[in-house]
């Protein structure tokens, strides 16, 4: 029942397009009404995230459906493929500028404004400021809290970053399994990467709330945590959704979708969890340890 | 439609009502929603120049407030950048790539069809941050579309809507990128190879490219903008360690290749009209390839010759000012390979030519101009001046907006199935042209003279030359209501024509377009062509 062209699948008409557009909306208008303090803002968040969530299982639902019922040829599966690889290269374009905001920051602004090169500003602007990365002492903290230590890279960030590099390692395992046909060993892998993720997932909270209750540590203790929150926060958030992909997989890893040749889902989500690991090894050196 | 005779043992059977549109996965119908989705824009984004320019017929205020103002100015840049002119490219893309080289559709139609719909969404989403500043919203994006902190972090809540439609739109132009960039690479007929490739196909390449780099970059800008107005973060205030400077160079950084993926496809739309029009293959056409890879990598690296007076260091600004003036060599070089082509052609001069042929004038000059403000003396004096927007209105208008212009009369047979009115289009063309100068090239002097832009008043000295401006203003504005006239007659009827209503039209790396009835069945190759 599809109008197809011979070979490459050309989908009917589908509804989740528009209704995907709309949930972004919908999603949008509700933070900026919340930022702004007004009423109706978290309800109408609430809403989209809810439509976001039919969204996701409508739209992969139906490509599911299509998969298993074989109307993907190769080529079907090279788009995709190369689809996704561009996807994952738009992000790492959204982390390449956070590390280069960090960059920026501790090479070329906190210098000038402690008063270091020709192009030094202390003597306009603030006389006492010197600079030392990790800032805890600010320019002019009237309106910020200053933190009173910094984070260290031993501890909690290490431990993460042993988890989450094992979790590499067990995907790829179940990787293995999958191409060798053994459904134990795929599902076992899974459950074990996504038992690390939620572990690195409850060590960052955790991490977090120390930092806000013991260190003072908080989005408002200029740049320093600025810096540290937006890079290991948007990182996080990429966790999240990583996990989330990785229990839908491991449902249908469960239900038998995949074999040995077609399996382009489990290695997307796969793909995109290497990713997240990549960007914490870059996180770790460059926000911990440096 | 008499195309199901020819193409189809299949049942060509097309969805109907409104369902064949909202929940489209046809490049055709995508397409044709993107191009009267600009179309649209480019009214609302001119009817607020023409208050701009209303507003700047004499000294002192008269019409609108200086918020207002700035704020209409802001619009005007969005609209005309995301609104007009990127949807016009890529509904061009939708329709005309997969049928190019030879593809049932584009690779992934339901993301197109997202990728489109987005796009209203983001309109409206502009509209609020217009409209909510009037019910007590606060001050209105005055920032212009650069949008710099401070004074982007001390609007009202019609910033944080106007961050969000950026949001919109990265998520939009992302997705089409994507899916641009896969269907080039994946979805060619057996035997198109790289360097059969229309230029059209290699221009949109590029620019998809150039789009997955930066439009997440501009995304974690206006989001740390976001995290700054209401999270308390610091990232652009130098009293809690941050620096309002970083903000120029993330956003400069999308804005210059900005540029370029408003220039690309008009190039690559160039590079099918001059051929067909000369009879002649494209000149040079490798060269032509690799002289566009090299603009789109050096675009990426000379972003900060907009910040020459923020008080970089010496060796930076150095760099910058190189980097810069050797854009000039492959701008020159397209613009080269356009005159050779001509070069002894047996050349007519059809809308589409004229409108080729005036681009490759008139945005010779903006290169010009260009390097004058890329030299960093000379760009401190005119820096921030009307002298830039005469600059850049020279590229974008005939660099983007011209070469879209003759994509749309190349292509309307083709799309139709009628030929349009050749005496029309020919009026519009000088209509425009004459126009569109008489209003920006008078800015060049006024900018030279120090008239700054983005302000509502200027001084009584410029009076003359605004006026001129003005003038030429409105009648650019009122050409494109024949322009309007041109489209919607030729969509209702006119001359049948061919496959191939343009006899040069298959010289050199023709697309398979030409292969296809006007208007083409509504899957364009059920079965791959094969290339020879
Ligand atoms: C040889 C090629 C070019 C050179 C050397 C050049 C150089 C420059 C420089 C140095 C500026 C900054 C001026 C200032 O603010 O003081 C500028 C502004 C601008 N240029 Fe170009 N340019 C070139 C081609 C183009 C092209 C092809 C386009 C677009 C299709 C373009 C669009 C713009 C825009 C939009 C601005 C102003 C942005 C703003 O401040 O809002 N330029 N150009
Ligand atoms: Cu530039």
């Amino acid at each position: 029942m599809t109008s197809t062209t011979e070979g490459y699948y050309i989908p009917e008409p589908s509804r989740w397009p528009i209704v995907g557009a709309v949930t972004v909306f919908t999603m949008l208008v509700g933070t900026a009404l919340w930022m702004n303090h007004l009423s109706p803002g978290p309800w109408i968040m609430l809403i989209g995230m809810l439509m976001l969530v039919l969204l996701f299982k409508g739209w992969f639902g139906d490509v599911i459906t299509e998969n298993l019922a074989g109307s993907y040829n190769g080529r079907v599966d090279r788009s995709f493929r190369q689809g996704m690889f561009w996807f994952i290269t738009s992000e790492v374009f959204f982390f390449i500028t956070f590390f280069g905001c960090l960059y920026y920051l501790r090479n070329i602004t906190l210098p000038y404004l402690g008063g270091e090169g020709h192009l030094a500003n202390s003597h306009l602007l603030w006389k006492d400021f010197t600079y030392s990365w990790p800032p805890l002492q600010l320019p002019d903290a009237s309106h910020y809290t200053q933190a009173k230590e910094a984070m260290e890279p031993g501890g909690i960030p290490l431990w993460n970053t042993i988890i989450l590099l094992s979790s590499g390692g067990t995907l790829t395992w179940a990787h293995w399994g999958l191409k060798k046909n053994s459904n134990r060993q795929l599902v076992l892998g899974l459950v074990m990467t996504i038992a690390l993720g939620l572990t690195f997932f409850c060590l960052q909270a955790y991490e977090y709330g120390h930092a806000y209750t013991e260190m003072d540590l908080t989005l408002n203790s200029g740049i320093y945590g600025s810096t540290f929150y937006l890079l290991t926060g948007f990182h996080g958030f990429h966790v999240t959704v990583g996990s989330i992909m990785l229990m839908v997989i491991l449902g249908r890893a469960i239900k038998r979708h995949f074999s040995p040749h077609n399996h382009f889902a489990f290695e997307a989500v796969a793909w995109y969890w290497h990713f997240v690991d990549v960007v914490w090894i870059a996180l770790y050196i460059f926000v911990y340890w440096l | 439609m008499s195309t199901e005779a020819v193409h189809d043992e299949h049942h060509d059977h097309k969805p109907t009502g409104w369902r064949r549109w909202v929940f489209s996965t046809n490049h055709k119908d995508i397409g044709t929603m993107y191009l009267i989705f600009a179309l649209v824009m480019l009214f609302l984004g001119g009817a607020s120049a023409m208050m701009l320019r209303a507003e700047l017929w004499e000294p002192g205020l008269q019409i609108v407030d200086p918020n207002t103002y700035n704020n209409l100015l802001t619009n005007h840049a969005l609209i005309m950048v995301f609104g007009a002119v990127m949807p016009a490219a890529a509904g061009m893309a939708n329709w005309m790539l997969p049928m190019m080289i030879g593809a049932p559709d584009m690779a992934l139609p339901r993301l197109n069809n997202l990728s489109f719909w987005l796009l209203p969404f983001a309109a409206l989403m502009l509209i609020m941050s217009f409209v909510v500043p009037h019910f007590g919203g606060g001050v209105p994006i005055n920032t212009g579309w650069t949008l710099y902190p401070p004074l982007s972090l001390q609007a009202g809540i019609g910033m944080d809507f106007g961050i969000f439609t950026l949001h919109i739109l990265g998520i939009s132009s992302i997705m089409a990128s994507i899916n641009i960039v896969t269907t080039i690479v994946n979805m060619r007929a057996p035997g198109m190879t790289w360097f059969k490739l229309p230029l059209f196909a290699w221009a949109w390449l590029l620019t998809g490219l150039l789009l997955i780099v930066i439009m997440p970059v501009l995304a974690g800008g206006v989001t740390m903008l976001l995290f700054d107005r209401h999270f308390g973060t610091s990232f652009f205030d130098a009293a809690g360690g941050g620096d309002p400077v970083l903000f120029q160079h993330l956003f400069w950084f999308f804005g210059h290749p900005e540029v370029y993926v408003l220039l690309l496809p008009s190039i690559g739309i160039l590079g099918m009209v001059v051929p067909t029009f000369s009879r002649k293959p494209l000149f040079a056409y490798k060269p032509l390839v690799y002289s566009m890879f090299f603009l789109t990598a050096l675009g990426l690296v000379v972003w900060a010759h907009h910040q020459y007076t923020v008080g970089m260091s010496k060796e930076v600004t150095e760099y910058f000012m190189i980097g810069t003036i050797l854009i000039s060599i492959p701008v020159g070089y397209m613009l080269f390979s356009f005159i050779f082509t001509m070069w002894r052609g047996s050349m007519t001069f059809e809308t589409p030519m004229l409108f080729a042929v005036a681009i490759v004038l008139m945005f010779s000059f903006a290169g010009v101009t260009g390097v004058m403000l890329a030299v960093v003396p000379a760009d401190l004096q005119y820096h921030d001046t009307y002298f830039v927007v005469a600059h850049f209105h020279y590229a974008l208008i005939p660099g983007a907006l011209f070469g879209i212009y003759a994509g749309v009369f190349y292509w309307l047979p083709k799309w139709t199935g009628h030929m349009y009115d050749e005496r029309l289009g020919k009026i519009f063309f000088w209509w425009t042209t004459i126009s569109f100068n008489l209003t920006f090239f008078v800015q060049h002097f006024v900018g030279l003279a120090g008239m700054p832009r983005r302000i509502s008043d200027y001084s009584p000295v410029f009076t003359d030359f605004n006026q001129i401006s003005s003038i030429g203003a409105f009648a650019f504005g009122a050409s494109h209501l024949l322009f309007l006239w041109i489209i919607i007659k030729t969509v209702r009827g006119g001359k049948k024509v061919g496959d191939k209503p343009w006899d040069g039209a298959q010289v050199g790396n023709a697309g398979l377009e030409w292969t296809l009835p006007s208007p083409p069945p509504f899957h364009s190759f059920s079965t791959p062509p094969v290339v020879k």
